[in-house]
């Protein structure tokens, strides 16, 4: 039977986790269907029925879909779960807010977060940061899941699937959006992007974090990332955090900044193909995981290496 | 109002678990237990809408072995008002925790419900948001504010792009997020106070719900090691390994 994948995108655009979670769904299953639910969202539906190996585009449109909240957008996946054995999502917080939601209505169990599928009905999941990685076999009839986008690569343009308009769900009225408080930036995201600079602790303030973090980003074209104490000290944005608890991230170049390295933050970048770290305490347990270490006092080194990108 | 807060017994977060050699599961004896740290974010969030007037009672609830009563006593030490231990020695998955939950909600009739996002050990970030399924309730996920107004909550949510606020109709579902506050820590005598205070023990049964596993865990194995790199000495010398050794730049 076939697979329901739902896109993550905000109306307007397309979100590459939704690609991502795309190539998850393939090793599943070949006949993938995406629902795309919005409001004004046929340019994100379009670009759905670009991806390779979709066969079919749901769009559904109503005011309560706009941003997707939890309650109609589940009872619209409810309503459509009647023809397929699968439903998928990125592991997005919009993901993570809709599928165990979905899970429950249909009375399943939903598998977190998989970083491989062994098997139609079998998957890998890191549990505890990371600190171990566990095969699961789900036994319900449904299964539902989320991916962890970072373990799958994007998967390719090139087809022109059929978009179909299906109504949406009757609105079970529990919820009502307020408003949304976006960081937005020109910096690449998080998710998607080649290269990230992160900060820490160490940067001391957010005037600091500014203004010895984001030259080097710029130079790199790279997107920002924090530690947790970073954000809780208000040095940066929540949506900048990486880790067990934040954003896992798997750039070709992660490079960490007065960062310590304590397990939930490695559970969210230790997979990236190159970390450098830079830190001056030569015992800082992100050292373990680094291809590069550099020892040093990082307001001295990030000016340097500024310079030194700049001269190119 | 009453506000219900469920807390899981989980390994200490400062631990880094290790694989038993039979690749079954992870060791957990004689391993450092505490209260999931969301789950303390959540209680301390029940706490202060008590201490604001907007809640009169504060339940605490464990599904787990006869151990979690002490993560429950925790939780009572630093201002929860009675707790309920759900006893089962299965390991528990959000869907089961969920059945067992409604049934507590359908016995206590609380206004609102208090969940940690995440338990640190299953990663699984599921039981909130299966609990308003099952009782048909709205969802605040992954909050870093609460504000009640009468039979209203508006929820900050942390989401991918930023913040997110919503109203939810009450009674409703919150999960708390890493900067929603910062919790308390319980004072000797509150910890000794606690001691007294009431504790139910139930089985899943009472609640009619049932906690069998519906994942098969066929094997539990370490990550595939990163091994540490090499230091350089200079600013020079990194961007000249990025460059020609890495090729990342
Ligand atoms: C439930 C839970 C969830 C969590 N989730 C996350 C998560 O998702 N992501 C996350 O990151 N953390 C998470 N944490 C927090 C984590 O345990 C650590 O506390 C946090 O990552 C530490 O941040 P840090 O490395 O910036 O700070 P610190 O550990 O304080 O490290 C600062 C580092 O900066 C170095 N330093 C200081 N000054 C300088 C200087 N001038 N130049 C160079 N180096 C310098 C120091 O040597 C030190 O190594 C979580 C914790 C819990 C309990
Ligand atoms: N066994 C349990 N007992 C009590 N609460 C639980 C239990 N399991 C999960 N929870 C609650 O559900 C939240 C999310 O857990 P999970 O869905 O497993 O990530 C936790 O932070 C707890 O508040």
């Amino acid at each position: 039977m076939a697979i329901l994948l739902i896109a993550e995108h905000d109306n307007a655009t397309l979100s590459d986790q939704t690609a991502k979670a795309l190539s998850a769904a393939l090793q599943i299953g070949s006949d993938v269907h995406v629902l795309v639910a919005g409001k004004g969202a046929k340019p994100a539906a379009d670009a759905a029925a670009k991806l390779k190996g979709v066969s079919k585009v749901l769009l559904a449109e109503a005011d309560e879909l706009a941003e997707r909240l939890a309650e109609p957008t589940a009872a619209l996946v409810v309503s459509l779960a009647g023809g397929y054995d699968t439903i998928i999502a990125p592991a997005t917080s919009s993901g993570k807010n809709v599928a165990p939601r979905v899970a429950a209505l249909l009375g399943v169990a939903q598998v977190s977060e998989i970083i491989e599928v062994v098997s139609p009905d079998t998957f890998k999941r890191p549990i505890y940061a990371g600190n171990a990685i566990q095969t699961v076999q789900a036994t319900d009839a449904k299964k539902v899941i989320t991916v962890r986008t970072a373990s799958f690569p994007v998967a390719s343009q090139g087809n022109a699937a059929a978009v179909e308009i299906i109504s949406a769900a009757a609105d079970p009225r529990l919820s009502s959006f307020i408003e949304n408080k976006l960081s937005g930036t020109d910096r690449p995201e998080l998710t998607s992007a080649r290269i990230i600079i992160s900060g820490g602790r160490a940067l001391g303030s957010s005037e600091k974090f500014q203004e010895v973090i984001l030259p080097v980003a710029d130079k790199l074209g790279a997107a920002v990332g924090a530690s947790r104490a970073a954000v809780d000290a208000g040095y940066a944005p929540n949506d900048w955090q990486v880790g067990q608890t934040g954003k896992v991230v798997a750039p070709d170049l992660y490079i960490a900044v007065g960062i310590s390295g304590a397990i939930q933050h490695l559970a969210g970048m230790k997979d990236s193909k190159v970390i450098v770290a830079i830190n001056k305490d030569e015992e800082a347990p992100i050292f373990q995981v680094a291809d590069y270490g550099l020892v040093g006092d990082l307001f001295l080194i990030l000016p340097e290496l500024e310079k030194a990108l700049a001269g190119d | 109002m009453k506000i219900l807060v469920p807390v899981k017994r989980v390994v200490d977060a400062n631990v880094k678990v290790r694989v038993k050699a039979d690749g079954s599961a992870v060791e957990l004896a004689n391993v450092k237990m505490a209260m999931n740290p969301f789950d303390e974010i959540a209680v301390e969030e029940a706490i202060r809408l008590k201490e604001s007037g907007k809640a009169d009672e504060i339940i605490v609830v464990s599904i787990g072995p006869q151990q979690a009563q002490e993560t429950l006593r925790t939780a009572l030490a630093m201002g929860a008002d009675r707790a309920i231990l759900v006893k089962t020695d299965e390991q528990t998955e959000p869907l089961g925790v969920a059945k067992v939950l409604k049934g507590v909600v359908d016995a206590e009739q609380p206004g609102l419900v208090i969940l940690g996002k995440q338990a640190i050990d299953d990663d699984s970030n599921q039981t909130g948001q299966m609990l308003a399924a099952l009782l048909g309730w709205a969802q605040g996920t992954f909050a870093s504010k609460v504000v009640i107004d009468g039979d209203k909550a508006k929820v900050t949510r942390e989401v991918d792009g930023g913040l997110q606020t919503v109203e939810l109709k009450m009674p409703a579902i919150v999960t708390a997020d890493l900067r929603l506050n910062q919790p308390r820590y319980a004072s000797l005598p509150n910890i000794m106070k606690a001691k007294k205070k009431q504790l139910d023990e139930k089985t899943p049964a009472d609640y009619g719900a049932d906690v069998k596993p519906r994942l098969k865990v066929i094997k539990t194995e370490e990550p595939s090691g990163r091994k540490a790199g090499v230091k350089v000495k200079s600013v020079a010398e990194l961007v000249d390994k990025l460059k020609n050794e890495a090729g990342v730049l």
